[in-house]
Parts: structure tokens; sequence; C-alpha cells
């Protein structure tokens, strides 16, 4: 479908660029005003210049360690998550069942997760893995594994993962759903006569019109373990000591624990800028895709 | 729609997985502090509503559930009121900038919270607004409006263009259109929409508890309290986050049969 040039188009979606403009322009210009500067309390600010972004990239300062250290770990988080998530979130999908009532029993448990306030998927899992009084916690120490994710680093690790993957392992696999739902019935009835294998019908038909939608799953669930903040708060505080402290707890910590108005705004600046880089990236390939796609569509 | 070997059995543990917590909550939420403490039961075997009724009985606690629903409310308002004009522009138009209008507005959807936290604090103090419902709404608008223009875009798209036509021909004016024509068509995109958008504000805390302190703090941060002297109050926590589940599971009930395609923001 071309679209026709219309300049005036600007007006309807002027209210939407006032709203976020209000909601999103007006703080990153304060944010770039304070990381410039410095601060001793009783509103007082002095000029610093680049002086918090030099510190932030240099791992031998104490604002630079603590910063590439949480990076460090939140990549590695987010790497696992997807690594578990996706494949999983197809698997689920491909399980679904076919038709009858079980799909609306499936779906709206599947929903569940992601309709439960970050801080209380936190208090289950605090709850749920605590070896006093928690499910987890008690039936993995009964059978002899000595888990506790307050004391033990990899513990903690796994509990924070484990919590992630049940939170939102349900959203890939909703999305692949509705990605293999749109498939014809005639393309399994194509492949059936050509004695297609499971996998080869998997690889040449529903892989490739999940495409689209796995591609919005790996931005949002990239996006969205990279600026992780409520979840493994609760369960962890960030710790034992710094173990769980991700980008975003380390900034919070920063921001409104020290009240280091400069350093935090620094660290939001570039944290902010990963994201708008890796943002861009992905909606590069996915506007790319989507015009192959139209591209093909015409031709045939 | 073809399935792989085993499906029910796999599907039939992963439910097990995700409702096995839920399970364990709700199964706290029914005991005596007594219980929860001194031994492990897979049941509640002296089941009490004590929990419950000090929750719906206590003002400072009941009210947390209110303030939540006010901002959620007025976020999703606002949210679909300023994307719908937009997501037809998008949808229909070219116009200088909207591809940079468009990527900009997706990258709000991803900005982190905490990056907001504190500009947020000293903008919304400034300009009178904090610890109003207001001012979490607003806030919230920034990840919310994003999603909203992105799932209606795509339902917009759905509707033939002749329609649009069809309609000019016969003399409607525009806000005539939208509303009478457009909106219609396209009601079960914005069901999907204030859907998300219910739910984005819903789950968010950072910002909310950060935009509150006393007279509009919402349920999620009022359930910190139940650390006191004596301990946790652990059956108490497990019934405030038992009724947080709720709404969204309602929520849920109404729109199960657009989940899907909603999840796929229209784009399949």
């Amino acid at each position: 479908m071309d679209k026709t040039v219309n300049q005036k188009a600007w007006f309807l979606v002027l209210p939407v660029f006032l709203v976020v403009a209000f909601s999103a322009v007006l703080p990153l210009m304060t944010v770039v005003n304070y990381s410039m500067q410095d601060t001793f309390g009783n509103n007082q600010f002095f000029w610093n210049g680049v002086g918090w972004f030099k510190e932030l990239l240099d791992p031998s300062t104490d604002l630079g360690g603590r910063f590439l250290a949480s990076l460090g770990r939140n990549l590695f988080f987010s790497l696992v998550i997807l690594a578990i998530e996706v494949p999983l979130g197809i698997v689920i999908a491909l399980s679904m069942p076919r038709q009858g009532w079980t799909v609306a029993a499936c779906l709206v448990i599947l929903a569940l997760p992601l309709l439960i306030p970050w801080n209380v998927v936190g208090t289950i899992w605090q709850i749920f893995g605590r070896p006093d009084i928690g499910l987890m916690g008690y039936v993995l120490n009964h059978i002899g594994l000595d888990y506790n994710y307050v004391s033990n680093d990899i513990d903690a690790w796994v509990t924070v993962i484990v919590m992630d993957v049940w939170h939102w392992t349900s959203l890939v696999a909703l999305l692949c759903y509705a990605g293999l739902k749109s498939i014809p019935e005639a393309y399994y009835q194509a492949a059936q006569i050509d004695g297609a294998s499971r996998w080869a019908v998997f690889k040449a038909i529903q892989l490739p019109k999940m495409n689209r939608v796995l591609l919005i799953a790996v931005l949002l669930r990239f996006m969205d373990s990279f600026m992780i903040y409520t979840e493994p708060f609760v369960v962890t505080g960030g710790g034992p000591g710094n173990s769980t402290t991700f980008v975003s707890i380390e900034l919070v910590k920063i921001a409104l624990g020290q009240f280091d108005l400069g350093k935090a705004a620094a660290l939001s600046l570039v944290y902010n800028l990963i994201i708008l880089i890796v943002c861009w990236i992905f909606y590069t390939v996915m506007t790319n895709a989507g015009s192959e796609r139209k591209q093909q569509e015409g031709a045939v | 729609m073809h399935s792989i070997p085993g499906r029910r059995l796999i599907m039939a543990l992963f439910l097990i997985f995700l409702l096995l917590p839920i399970y364990w909550l709700v199964n706290m939420s029914f005991k005596t502090n007594a219980e929860i403490v001194s031994s492990m039961t897979l049941w509640p075997h002296t089941p009490t509503l004590q929990h419950y009724k000090r929750i719906f009985t206590d003002e400072s606690w009941y009210s947390g559930y209110i303030n939540s629903l006010e901002y959620v409310v007025l976020n999703t308002i606002i949210s679909i009121s300023v994307a719908l004009p937009a997501a037809y522009a998008f949808s229909r138009y070219r116009f200088l900038g909207d591809k940079h209008l468009f990527f900009w507005l997706l990258s709000n959807r991803m900005a982190p919270a905490a990056v907001y936290a504190l500009p947020f604090f000293n903008l919304y103090s400034a300009i009178g607004l904090f610890d109003t419902p207001w001012a979490v709404a607003l806030a919230h608008c920034i990840f919310n409006v994003p999603l909203a223009v992105w799932i209606l875009e795509g339902f917009v798209s759905g509707v033939p263009r002749e329609i649009d036509e069809t309609a000019f021909l016969d003399g409607y004016s525009f806000p005539r259109f939208f509303i009478k024509i457009l909106v219609p068509l396209i009601a079960s995109g914005i069901g999907v929409a204030a859907f998300f958008c219910f739910m984005f504000s819903w789950v968010e805390l950072l910002l909310a508890r950060t935009l509150t302190s006393v007279s509009a703090k919402p349920i999620a941060a009022i359930m910190t309290r139940t650390v006191s002297a004596a301990g946790m109050d652990w059956g108490l926590l497990a019934a405030a986050g038992v009724l947080t589940i709720i709404p969204g599971a309602l929520v849920i009930w109404f729109v199960r049969n657009y989940i899907a395609s909603g999840f796929a923001l229209g784009r399949v």
C-alpha cells in the first residue's frame, strides 16, 4: 500500500510528540545538565566538564569499575536468558493445543506471569526459594543440594535466571504462537504431500514465518532484561556482595541512594546511549526485513 | 497447525512450572504466620482469612489498590487518546521526519526507567504534581504511548484505504470519520492496546514508587511495609501479593482471544 505525502499529518502526531517530549526530552535535559557538574550538597553545583564520563569509562576508578562490572554482569545475564527463553518459547508455542477450550486455558495461564507486578514477581520467588518456608528451597535442600540464594553467588544467579525464565518465556511463546497461527493449513498439506520431515517443516515453513515476531521477541527481551531492576532487587538486593547488581540497580544506588547526581547522570547518558544504539540496529534490521518481504510478495 | 511429539507433556510441565510458585503464594496467604514459620505444609492445615481481613479493613492497605488503579486507568486513557490519531497518521501518510519520529518513539519504549527516576522526581516536584496519580500516569506515558502507537498502527493498517476514501466522498469530515467509522472498525485493536497499557502501567514499580510518597502510594510499594520489628509478616505479604494478581487475571480473561495477536503488536 503506497502512502501519500501529507505534511498536515504532523498535526495528528503532535499530541504524541508533546506528551513524549514532555516526559522524555525535558528530563533528559536535566540529566545532561547534571552530568557536567559536581555537587557537595546544599544545592551547590560546580562545573565538572567531561570529568564524570572519563571516570566512568576508566575501570581503575571506583565509579568506572562499578559501572563496567555491572555492565558485564548485565550483558551476561541478557545473553543467558535469551539463550534459554527463545528456544524454550518456540518449543512451548509448538506445543500449544490445536483447538478446543484448552487453547484459551493455556493462553490465560501463559499470560498470567506477565500481568503480575514486578516486585510481586520478586516476592513470589523470594518466598518460593527460601530454604525455611519456600517449596523450592526446602525441596532442593532436602534432596541434598546446599541451596541458599542469600549467601551463595551461584545460587543467587540461578534464582534470578529461573525467575526471569518463569516471568518472560510466555512472552516469547505467545509471540511465536501468533506467528504460527498465521500459517495457512495449505502449507502443511503441501509439505505432507512432499513427504517433508517434521524438522524440514519447522525449518522451511514455521521458522521463516516466525522470523518477524521472533525479532520483536528478541528485541523486547533484550531491552527489558538489559534494564531489569525490580525483580532481582527484591529477591537478592543486588547481592550477595555485588554479584547480582545490574546496571539499573547500580544506577539507582548512586542516584537515589547516595544522591551523587553528577555521577548518576553521566552513567544514565552512557546507559541510554547503549540502549539507543542496540535499538537502532534492531530497528534497521526489522524495517529492512519488512521491505524485503514486501518486495518478494510484490514479485510473486 | 503442526505440533511436535510429546507436546502435551511439555505443555503440562511448563504450566506446572508457571503455576507452582503462584500456588505457593496463594497457599501461604491462607496460613497463619505460626504455621508458615514452624512447619512445611503443602496446603493450609488451619486455614485463615485474617490476612485478607486486615487488608480490606485497614485503609492504609486498601487505599494502595485504589491509588494503583487510579493512575493505571488515567494512563491508559491518556495513552490511547493521544496514540489514536498518531497511529492513523503513521499508517496512512508520509511526512517530514516520519521514520525518525517513529524510531524516536520506539527508543523511548526501551529507555530504562532507572535513568528517568531522578529527573522525573525533580520535574514533577517542580510543577506540583508530585505524589498525585497524575505524576505516575504521565510518567508511564513514556513507555505506554509509543507502545500504543505501535500496536494501533498495525491495526489501522489492516483497515483498507478505500473505506477512508468512500467516507470522505460521502462528505464525512475528518473528526466524524474518525469517531464514527475508524474507531468502531479497530475496536478490538483499541482493546488490545488498552490491555497492554494497563499491563505495563500495572506492573511497573520503580517510577510509581519514586513519584509518590504518602497519598498516592501504589499497593506494590505499600507491600514493603510488612517488614516490622517482629520480623516478616509473611502471611500478610502473600495475601497482598495474591490480591495484585487478581486484576491482571481478570483483564486477561476478557482479551484472551486477542492476546496472541496483540503480543505480536498487530504485526503477524
